[in-house]
């Protein structure tokens, strides 16, 4: 066959059938095999709604300048685990953490982080685009200026612009700066919200479904923009297409019943994943 | 191949017809070689020439199993072991086809033949065609079955028709020294035996494909191959 296919000679696969305890594919700690230390080290996660627990010890590493996906079927956590990464499940009642996660060796559930601060560094999309009833323009510039980034009017011009051509959104907007945000199509809401978690500066970008809502086009823009936007950030997108995972993401993170049942190269998830219930997931034998 | 079933059941239906259809391929190619040999082994033109005509059903059949990958590869974007089996199963055919183009081939040269002397050595080419043939046959047998250890003893057990090849090769050269008059068949005895050493080759190919798709990984290490030494003959 191609030498293109000799790459994967490594001897994978032969025993399938994931042990619940143990997810298969990359060792944490070891995940990219260099020396770049992630971004995100999550180890023995566990989350409560009450009573009832949604995960259970989930160990990642999130590389930087990565994009990181996380599928499995409804209510397998993806949301969950997600907002762990920014402490946004701290607003809702009744929800529990223990474990650890270790942002740049930092410990963010260590009790001297200011959680505002932290959620300026990782920053979050929504399914639903949500911009404020506000102008184009001051829906960008709300965070920049609550968290004091600008200090004159030019310098949140310029804010304001280079963000909203990090999201691509610049030319379809700059003759209507003044005009409400939720005036625009869901595509650009969308990327007016990229737009807006960008000002901040964040060095991590968190994403649930944010396309969910978007016609194939404006889809394809913002995954266009995803890659575009990884060189600067490190992303971890929620998705519930597997094909917008396999085009988008480095590496892929399958969740099943609150567990982490693989993770690893994007590539190898989708040609070879190791698990039986990956396999099924993706290529739709089971919902 | 597996007993989850696609929740999308037309899905499980189109994959399986495709693989049914190449198995369908494999059989005809199988027949055509079997009689392109036969062809030559008892001298009979007729045959050859059938076999000859018959190879625009082999590149019909290929077309169609190609149309019916790629409508599937547009409407259910497969992934993992069906992205897999998608794949193996263009490479398969694409294979298939040139095994067919090679039993026309020698179909043709069995028509060439038959008008010519005798020569000696033709038996020669009788076990090799035996040789290819259950090697076609096991391959297409392991690619029925997702069987990726008959697959591996197809890839192993070419060296043989290798070694048989070389040693026909030797035997006609001197056969074409010691009497001028052999040189017009003798040279079509080689081009048929090249003909079927490729088409062994070929299987190996497939082989490799049946390993892939089951397993995500191709055969371990370098495929043992007999040594050639001056005996290789490229078309
Ligand atoms: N605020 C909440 N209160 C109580 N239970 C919750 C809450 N949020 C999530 N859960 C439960 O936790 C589990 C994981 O939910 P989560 O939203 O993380 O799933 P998900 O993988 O994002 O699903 P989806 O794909 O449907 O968005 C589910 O069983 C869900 O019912
Ligand atoms: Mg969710």
């Amino acid at each position: 066959m191609d030498e293109a296919m000799t790459g994967m000679n490594e001897e994978v696969g032969l025993s399938f059938g994931a042990d619940d305890s143990e997810p298969l594919g990359q060792t944490p700690g070891s995940a990219s095999g260099a020396e770049t230390p992630a971004k995100f080290v999550s180890r023995g996660v566990d989350v409560f709604y009450g009573a009832k627990q949604a995960l259970f010890s989930i160990d990642i590493d999130i590389m930087p300048n990565e994009v990181t996906a996380l599928i499995g079927p409804s209510g397998c956590g993806k949301s969950t685990f997600l907002r762990c990464l920014n402490r946004m499940n701290d607003i809702i009642d009744g929800c529990r953490f223990s474990g650890s996660i270790v942002l740049d060796g930092e410990d963010i559930y260590a009790r001297a982080i200011d959680v505002v601060h932290l959620r300026a560094r990782v920053g979050m999309v929504f399914q639903k685009p949500n911009p404020f009833p506000k102008s184009v323009y001051e829906n960008v510039a709300y965070g920049p200026r609550i968290h004091g980034l600008a200090s004159s009017t030019a310098d949140m011009d310029e804010v304001v612009r280079t963000s909203l051509e990090r999201a691509g959104l610049w030319e379809e907007v700059k003759d209507r700066l003044h005009e409400p945000g939720t005036g625009l199509s869901g595509g650009q809401q969308q990327r007016l919200c990229i737009a807006r978690a960008i000002a901040v500066e964040p060095e991590v970008i968190l994403m649930d479904e944010p396309c969910s809502a978007l016609d194939p086009i404006a889809t394809a823009r913002i995954e266009e923009l995803i890659d575009e936007l990884r060189t600067n950030y490190t992303i971890v997108i929620v998705t519930h297409n597997v094909q917008q995972a396999a085009r988008v993401s480095q590496r892929t993170a399958f969740f099943h019943l609150g567990k982490l049942i693989e993770f690893g190269d994007t590539d190898q998830i989708f040609t070879n994943p190791r698990a039986e219930r990956t396999r099924d997931y993706i290529t739709g034998r089971f919902g | 191949m597996r007993e989850t079933q696609h929740i999308v059941k037309s899905y499980d239906e189109e994959l399986q017809s495709i693989s049914t259809r190449i198995i369908e391929m494999g059989g005809l190619v199988e027949a055509q070689l079997a009689d392109a040999i036969e062809a030559v082994v008892k001298r009979n033109a007729q045959l050859g020439a059938q076999t000859d005509q018959r190879d625009s059903q082999v590149d019909a059949m290929e077309r169609e199993i190609d149309e019916a990958v790629v409508r599937l590869l547009a409407r259910r974007q497969p992934m993992a072991d069906d992205l897999r089996q998608v794949l193996a199963a263009l490479k398969i055919v694409g294979i298939l086809e040139r095994c067919g183009d090679y039993a026309a081939h020698v179909g043709k040269r069995a028509v060439m033949l038959a008008q010519d002397r005798e020569t000696p050595g033709i038996a020669v080419i009788g076990r090799m065609g035996k040789m290819v043939r259950d090697l076609i046959g096991d391959v297409l047998g392991a690619y029925a079955r997702r069987d990726p250890e008959l697959a591996l003893s197809v890839w192993r057990r070419d060296q043989d028709l290798d070694q048989l090849y070389a040693s026909f090769f030797r035997e006609l050269l001197t056969a074409m020294a010691e009497d001028p008059k052999n040189i017009n068949a003798c040279m079509h005895l080689l081009f048929i035996a090249k003909n079927i050493e490729r088409v062994g080759d070929f299987a190996t190919n497939i082989a490799e494909n049946v390993h892939f798709l089951v397993l995500g990984v191709l055969p371990a290490g370098k495929r043992p191959k007999a040594a050639k030494g001056d005996y290789s003959f490229e078309q």
